[in-house]
């Protein structure tokens, strides 16, 4: 199908962006890799599409000793390709490779996909391992919110109409980050049935363990993390906690589900533990 | 209509389009490009590939107005390109097509491949080749010929050297 007729603006600047997306029916456009399939199936029907393209201050990486700041509009492509410092030990490379197919990365962007909030897009639930927090500029300012309470639900943010997200912080330290990384997809580059990340920041360091996909939104898992961070590592034990935090995710008793999830993140932890 | 000013397969153009309307359509219906075939319209299949800025990008997942200023290369464009000629020789070869729909979008994520990776084995192009759908060959020569081009432009790159 094609799309329904909208107008169509490319602001300047942020302040620009913000006072057109006050507009009845306007909505942001980043890479529009997902956007543009919903205005082609016509479930988007915008009557203004404000394109964020324009923003050059969107497009800035920057690092300091204790963090990465990440342009909302950095491509997938652009991180897979090792573009950005690399604060994290290879994880962001390697979550951007396994997002859908490299003509999607070359425009898709972390920004995007986090302000659409897809519960089995990577982003949301990597950044939330990683401790991140996300920088939003609306009619009344700039503001910082961590990405675990940004993402609501399913497709649902804390964004307001006015807002757009500018970057990400993300937190990084001189301690060495061991991280695990795994995803069931159908086929490469679908969307996946199950994600989980696991990321400690160095031997007796906090630890993030994150299941994807399996609820309205990404969930960092506090039993698993608690047990690792005691250095338990009896394989039973682990598995007991995995199964009671993936529990309370999962509204049905579905026997397949338990396992899909419970398996993904014990090979997460497994693939932290082995860095 | 906006004005639309775009480098198109080497040549600077200048054209009033919709805000509404894909990269896709652009091209066919405005520009009677129409090597760039439509499939799904909503970034499943693959066969509307085309490079903007270079890179490999679905012509239907990016509307006309996004490339303002950018350059899009088309299958047409690419007629003596060198990695393309090679590629034409071995989808031949290597019967790497039936009914022809998916093989622009083949071809054009083909050469984005060996630009990006040289000389690639069957396991890392079926992994690149995930996001094109062919519903004829079941793959296999297509697989062939992308590896079998990769290994021509690696000997070619040799010799030249």
């Amino acid at each position: 199908m094609k799309a329904a007729a909208f107008d169509y603006v490319v602001p300047k600047t942020v302040a620009e962006a913000s006072a057109s997306l006050v507009g009845p029916g306007a909505v942001a456009i980043a890479g529009g890799q997902s956007l543009l399939a919903m205005l082609n199936l016509r479930v988007a029907l915008p009557d203004l599409l404000v394109d964020l393209g324009g923003l050059q201050e969107l497009r800035e990486v920057t690092a300091t000793a204790s963090m990465i700041r990440i342009g909302a509009l950095t491509t997938h492509a652009a991180i897979e390709d090792g573009n950005l410092p690399d604060g994290f030990g290879g994880l962001m490379q390697k979550v951007a490779s396994r997002i859908s197919y490299r003509a999607i990365r070359n425009h898709g962007t972390i920004g995007g996909s986090v302000a659409l909030a897809d519960p089995a897009a990577d982003w949301p639930g990597c950044l939330m391992a990683l401790g991140a927090t996300v920088r939003i500029s609306g009619l009344k300012g700039v503001r910082s919110e961590p990405v675990n309470d940004f993402v609501r639900g399913q497709y649902s943010t804390s964004l307001e109409p006015d807002e757009i997200i500018l970057g990400f912080d993300v937190p990084c330290t001189d301690a060495r980050l061991r991280w695990g990384f795994f995803k069931v997809v159908r086929k490469s580059g679908a969307f996946a049935s199950s994600i989980a990340f696991a990321v400690a920041h160095g031997r007796g360091g906090p630890i993030s363990v994150v299941l994807a996909a399996a609820a309205a939104r990404p969930y960092l898992l506090p039993r698993i993390a608690e047990r690792l961070r005691c250095g338990e590592t009896a394989e039973e034990s682990l598995r007991g906690a995995v199964a009671q935090d993936v529990a309370s995710l999962i509204p049905h008793d579905d026997p397949y589900l338990m396992r899909l999830h419970t398996s993904t993140v014990l090979r997460a932890v497994r693939e932290m533990q082995a860095r | 209509m906006i004005s639309l000013e775009l480098e198109l397969n080497g040549a600077k153009i200048t054209c009033d389009v919709e805000p509404r309307e894909s990269l896709a359509d652009f091209l066919r219906e405005r520009c009677r490009l129409t090597a760039t075939h439509l499939g799904c319209e909503h970034g499943a299949c693959g066969a509307c590939t085309v490079a903007v800025d270079g890179q490999a990008t679905r012509s239907c997942l990016r509307l006309a107005v996004m490339c303002q200023g950018q350059s899009v290369q088309t299958l047409e464009g690419l007629e003596s390109d060198p990695t393309m000629e090679v590629l034409r020789r071995q989808f031949h070869e290597n019967h790497a097509l039936q009914c022809g729909f998916c093989t622009p979008g083949m071809l054009m994520m083909a050469r984005d491949i060996l630009l990006r990776i040289a000389s690639p084995d069957a396991a890392v192009v079926r992994e690149q080749l995930s996001g094109q759908i062919c519903r004829c060959t079941g793959y296999a020569g297509i697989v062939k010929a992308i590896v079998a081009a990769g290994q021509v432009l690696r000997r070619a790159g040799a010799a030249k050297n």
